[in-house]
């Protein structure tokens, strides 16, 4: 059937079977290969996007479900030339050890950091906790997440590489 | 781990979703899909057909109604958790950082949950020890169902074939009600093991209800009525007195035991955990009287 949504800012179409999730979608049928794929059954996260703003499993939608909304992946987020200071902070921290997971926990973080800009009262490992990392680099993920909280009282500018 | 072939269908109101769950083709509900899509991508579910309910118009919002707080069928865990209505029912305020992660609680329905009726999950255990009630869409037209009897087995409910549930409202904290929630898992945001959700209720500064949900020990949730142990107590004595009937309570369960926990560790943790959530219970419950 066919959808239409926008995904970084620009308008797709897509012809999908029902069961096609948006996951395989981004990888298979428009090479956003960014998103990565893990458990497919929403527990390993790494599949995270945002979605109308807020952050989902993008293999527990179907693709056909999206007709008029905004799907937003790490590649809407920044570009190797022009990242997000969000990634940037990712990159200062050594956040990342295979990388694996970084895109989902980028988008997790852009969220969290866009309702709770300083953090406060925040259980931070607690609210992060939905996204594995399989290399266990958890400290370097939580210290980025932390210190671009401190430098960014205001919250995370919007997603820098939309179309 | 991908689903079998399916047919999708928007629905747009109320009325249609209910027409085309009634048309004989074997129809699922899809809402936030972060129980139902796992199932089917597992292939434990092969519907023919996915009604999917997130387009319709005409369900009620999140929103007050006199001594209730009504959630409709579309109204995410995270938007309710948000809310500044929450914490006009202290339990879901309590609970439902513990469902899943803010991933999926995004997606995530209140009734959802209900709906799929996991004996593990925190909601369906609140929803009964509240007495919450559910509004439910048929052909027939609507009825009215009480979330204490709702879940039958594990995954079972009375919820018929036809039928789609439009909302559930819960009864806000009255003066004198205190709550407690507590929750063992393996990790952050898996299933419990156990836990148990309590309310107590003051009366002149003793205790005329104790009640509490136990859930991850059986088919449904269980509730039990401690009241009768618990009234006469005063202020010092009760954290001790909810020992004993915790224990006999947690003696008289059959948990299912697996390889997170064999079924004595689930009993001890019953009664560890009723236990507990009993006393905090009472703590609130004095604060708020």
């Amino acid at each position: 059937m066919l959808v239409g949504f926008k995904l970084n800012g620009r308008k797709v179409e897509l012809d999908v079977e029902p069961r096609t999730t948006l996951a395989d979608s981004l990888r298979g049928d428009l090479g956003l290969t960014g998103t990565h794929i893990g458990c497919e059954h929403g527990v390993c996260g790494m599949c995270t996007v945002l979605v109308n703003g807020t952050t989902a499993r993008s293999c527990l939608l179907f693709t056909c479900q999206l007709e008029g909304a905004e799907v937003v992946t790490i590649e809407g987020m920044g570009r190797e030339d022009n990242l997000h200071p969000l990634q940037q902070a990712f990159h200062d921290h050594y956040a990342l050890q295979c990388g694996f997971c970084t895109p989902a926990f980028v988008l997790s973080a852009y969220e969290l950091l866009s309702t709770h800009p300083s953090l406060e009262g925040v259980d931070l490992p607690a609210e992060m906790s939905g996204i594995i990392c399989r290399c266990t680099g958890y400290s370097s993920i939580l210290a980025a997440i932390k210190d671009f909280a401190e430098a960014h009282p205001e919250g995370p500018p919007p997603p820098a590489n939309l179309s | 781990m991908k689903p079998a072939p399916f047919d999708y269908v928007r629905a747009f109101s109320v009325d249609e979703a209910v027409g085309l769950l009634s048309d004989g083709t074997d129809s699922k509900v899809i809402a936030g899909g972060q129980s139902l899509v796992p199932l089917l991508a597992m292939r434990l579910a092969r519907p023919e057909r996915v009604v999917d309910i997130n387009f319709l118009q005409d369900l009620p919002h999140l929103h007050r109604e006199g001594g209730h707080l009504v959630v409709g069928a579309l109204v995410r865990q995270r938007q309710v958790e948000l809310s500044n209505e929450v914490s006009s029912v202290p339990l879901l305020s309590l609970a439902l950082p513990f469902i899943g992660h803010r991933e999926l609680r995004n997606r995530g329905t209140v009734v959802g949950s209900l709906a799929h009726a996991d004996p593990s999950a925190e909601l369906p255990a609140i929803a009964a020890l509240l007495r919450a009630t559910m509004f439910v869409m048929g052909p027939e037209g609507s009825r009215e169902l009480n979330a204490l009897d709702f879940m039958v087995g594990p995954f079972q409910t009375r919820l018929r074939q036809d039928e789609l549930i439009t909302a559930v409202s819960f009864p806000v904290r009255a003066d004198g009600d205190g709550y407690g929630f507590e929750e063992v898992s393996r990790r952050r945001g898996d299933f419990a093991l156990v836990g148990s959700a309590a309310w107590v209720h003051l009366s002149q500064g003793g205790v005329d209800r104790a009640e509490a949900a136990l859930f991850g020990v059986g088919a449904t949730p269980v509730v039990v009525d401690l009241t009768r142990h618990l009234s006469g107590f005063g202020e010092s004595d009760l954290t001790t007195a909810v020992l004993e009937p915790s224990r006999e309570v947690a003696q008289g369960l059959e948990p299912l035991g697996d390889q997170h926990g064999s079924s004595g560790y689930r009993r001890r943790l019953a009664e560890v955990l009723l236990a507990r959530s009993l006393a905090w219970a009472y703590q609130d419950a004095r604060r708020s009287s």
